[in-house]
């Protein structure tokens, strides 16, 4: 635990969970926030450490509910150590693990191991997810009580939708018992038929096969009338549809239990990216086509449902903002795109990709660090997210004005799997502090860079 | 004192030369690889139909050997099965004198899980002109392309793309009507899944010809609405999806039919193939409706008595076995095109030497 006292002065410091919003400085003793000013002092107390944040922003540290961490079990795709260092690149100070690792974290055994391992090698915190069914095979249920007593946050059969409307009704009556989320990947296979991007003209004009919006939106109804019926926690992962937005509307003004999520890429990238051209819509399609970074699972929408879930999330109806990084490995994304493994590496260019929201006006800076700060913490019912005193001292500094190309050769992530490589994304995490300890800073990680890039290939 | 090397291309030119050279010459700006039509303007497609002609010739000689492309290394690479396309592919190299080696997915490495990426830069590290390929995938020969230096020639992706095909049913109607523009096609049959009805409508579009398609809903992407024209933004404008059938083969010049695969009924696509065939088959009657002179045509292989029946398939107006043969004149001219692009430099050496 941190011993230093730290002083981060002369930001502009943002903590929706207070309604803060002004220049001011950041105290912080002994692993804790120790409060916040008035205004900026300009001084710093007798044995404070000053970080200068003038011109920058100071906000709690970013809270994860959608993290891919491959450990155990796919260790040469991401590891805790890899996973949580990109975590604290991209300014999170928690992450909450997805269950789908090898073996799975069915059992109290495996979440446990994983909340060891995190304490020993992660940079962030680490909190689980448990799986919804034994194995996610949507069979029957894991052991939720010992898993909630293991210390997961919630259950999710991430990747795998429970297709038995039984066993997801059961899941739902279950979960009452430990009071923790459901979360279930909102997908009809069927529907989708083995497509493999969002349908429409980009699809038809790449010969893929897609998969329709509404495979989404109908098992999201689905979920949404089973939480109803049951009264229990529902969690909407990665909400992509305006479908999966008017149902939800409607479920919210019902009383239903529900929280839903979107990802950066879901609000940032659309069907378009497909061709290869960053988003550019070519007049032949050319080599760079079918690029293999923009397949992800919900698929890229058309951009009517890019510009929908912008809306749900500025207005609030959708409550967060979560990554589902998904990091790859080099020969799960150099093949076909019918080949190609679902996911992107998001952690690294999270906030960033998503800050271009708030420069074009279409979301409020506060309510974009809401998303990712008081909204999460606020689903977990734990002291994160927020700049309170007591509360741990998880702060990420930002510059809202650098201009950065993504090179993901650098990502500390242990994959590459990006789609914006080589796009300019302004708005940069430049420190980030976790329990009092800078576990990244921009400064000294430049000198880090050869060394990650090394140890990658 | 004559340069060996060039003394061979003049034998090269000359041997190939039909009666006017400019019919074989390279479309003018050369192409590395061939996609889909997208990749050519019309003034190509005319270049290399052309170039198909001066083939073709070459195709009716005793002797159907030229040394245009010898010493020249094709591979074909087939990871799906194919009769005509793969054995057309073959004899076209092999009459322009290069060596073409052919490969099945069953019979190499990838039957022992050899990832698409390793093979082909096994392939490159054997110093090969020119890969063509079919493959299951869309979009695998842009993979490819990207790792290799050989020219790639799609020979068929997945539900994307068949260029080669379009190329062919150019050149054969083109034969028959002479110019392809003004003229109607209609296209019948399982637009959702087949890469000839995508190659080829944007081939007949690009060359002023008007195409309407028809087929069971089922068969169409679900952003296109039968008895709908598509606007420019699909990459199809113009694209007429008739009502039904009858509508769309009603005044044509050329009706193409389309196989019709067993698997759309078990996928659910279609109740049975006999409604199919009832309903959306090219039959006699349904040929009357079309122009008198109208060709028929199928990019094979058939299953006679569902999409077309056996008395048009066989009948006078049917130009399916023209298709089979002028595939080798065309892959000709798209293998001698792409793999010989220093071609009109040295010919033009040698005329002036």
């Amino acid at each position: 635990m941190a011993t230093r006292n730290l002083a981060i002065t002369g930001g502009r410091v943002i903590d929706p969970a207070q309604g803060i919003e002004r220049v001011a400085d950041v105290l912080i003793s002994a692993g804790k926030i120790a409060g916040i000013t008035d205004g900026s002092s300009g001084s710093v107390p007798d044995g404070y450490e000053q970080i200068d944040a003038a011109g920058k922003i100071v906000s709690p540290g970013f809270v994860d509910l959608h993290t891919h961490l491959r450990d155990p079990g796919q260790e040469w795709k991401e590891t805790i150590s890899t996973g949580t260092r990109a975590a604290a690149h991209g300014g999170f100070t928690t992450v909450c693990a997805m269950p789908n690792t090898d073996p799975v974290q069915d059992s109290a055994a495996v979440v446990l191991d994983v909340i060891r391992r995190s304490a020993a090698d992660g940079v962030v915190r680490v909190l689980p997810i448990g799986a919804i069914s034994v194995g996610q095979h949507g069979k029957q249920l894991a052991p939720m009580v010992e898993l909630a007593d293991a210390g997961v946050i919630g259950f999710s059969d991430d990747g795998n939708p429970v297709t038995d409307a039984n066993l997801m009704r059961q899941a739902l009556k279950y979960s009452i018992e430990v009071g923790l989320p459901i979360i279930n990947h909102a997908e009809d296979k069927k529907i989708g038929a083995g497509g493999v991007m969002s349908a429409g003209t980009v699809a038809t004009r790449l010969g893929l096969a897609g998969v329709p919006v509404e495979a989404e939106t109908v098992m999201i109804a689905r979920d949404l009338h089973l939480a109803g019926l049951t009264g229990a926690r529902l969690h909407i992962p990665h909400i992509s549809t305006m479908g999966s937005i008017v149902a939800l509307r409607s479920a919210k003004e019902c009383g239903v239990n529900v929280t839903a999520e979107v990802t950066p890429h879901h609000l940032t990238l659309n069907d378009e990216w497909v061709y290869g051209l960053k988003g550019e819509v070519p007049e032949q399609v050319g080599a760079e086509a079918y690029d293999t970074n923009t397949k992800v699972n919900p698929p890229l929408r058309s951009k009517f449902n890019v510009e929908a879930v912008i809306g749900a999330l500025s207005e609030g109806l959708i409550d967060i903002i979560a990554t589902d990084h998904a990091p790859h490995a080099f020969t799960d994304k150099v093949c076909t795109y019918n080949e190609a493994a679902h996911g992107i590496n998001v952690l690294e260019t999270a906030f960033s990709s998503v800050f271009a929201l708030v420069d074009a006006k279409k979301m409020s800076i506060t309510r974009l660090i809401e998303s990712l700060t008081a909204g999460p913490a606020g689903i977990l019912g734990r002291d994160l997210g927020s700049l309170k005193k007591g509360f741990s001292a998880d702060v990420v500094i930002i510059d809202p004005d650098s201009k950065w190309v993504v090179n993901s050769d650098e990502f500390v992530s242990k994959s590459t799997n990006s789609p914006l490589d080589g796009v300019e994304l302004t708005g940069r995490v430049v420190q980030t502090i976790y329990q009092g300890e800078t576990v990244f800073d921009l400064n000294s990680a430049a000198a880090h860079t050869g060394a990650a890039a090394g140890a990658k290939a | 004192m004559a340069n060996p090397i060039t003394t061979i291309d003049a034998g090269t030119a000359t041997d190939i030369a039909p009666k006017t050279p400019s019919e074989v010459e390279s479309p003018s700006v050369p192409r590395r690889h061939l996609f889909d039509m997208d990749d050519l303007t019309a003034a190509e497609i005319t270049d290399l139909l052309d170039s198909a002609e001066g083939m073709r010739e070459i195709t009716t000689r005793d002797i159907r050997k030229t040394p245009a492309l010898r010493g020249k290394t094709i591979i074909t690479m087939f990871f799906e099965n194919s009769t005509r396309t793969r054995v057309s592919f073959e004899q076209a190299g092999k009459i322009l004198g290069a060596d073409v080696i052919n490969i099945t997915a069953s019979a190499s490495s990838v039957s022992k899980g050899e990832s698409l990426l390793n093979t082909v830069k096994t392939l490159q590290a054997m110093q090969i002109d020119a890969l063509v390929v079919r493959h299951p995938h869309s979009g695998a020969p842009y993979f490819i392309s990207n790792h290799t230096d050989a020219s790639v020639v799609n020979a068929g992706d997945g539900t994307h793309a068949h260029p080669t095909q379009s190329l062919l049913d150019l050149f054969t109607v083109r034969n028959h009507v002479g110019d392809i523009a003004g003229k109607k096609i209609a296209i019948v049959g399982d637009v959702l899944y087949s890469r000839v009805a995508r190659s080829d409508i944007m081939a007949f579009q690009k060359m002023g010809a008007e195409v309407v398609v028809s087929c069971p809903n089922t068969l169409l992407p679900d952003e296109w609405q039968l008895g709908s024209t598509l606007d420019a933004s699909t990459g199809f404008g113009g694209l007429k999806l008739a009502r039904n059938v009858d509508e769309a083969v009603d005044g044509v010049d050329v009706v193409m039919a389309l196989r019709i695969q067993q698997e759309r009924q078990e996928a659910g696509h279609l109740p049975n193939l006999r409604e199919y065939s009832d309903r959306w088959g090219i039959n006699t009657k349904r040929m009357a409706l079309a122009n008198d002179d109208a060709l028929l045509m199928h990019p094979g292989p058939m299953n006679e008595g569902v999409e077309i029946s056996s008395e048009v398939a066989h009948g006078v107006q049917s130009v399916v076995e023209e298709q089979v043969q002028n595939g080798v004149a065309v892959r000709m001219a798209v293998l001698y095109t792409l793999c010989a692009p220093g071609k009109s430099v040295r010919v033009g050496g040698v005329d002036e030497g």
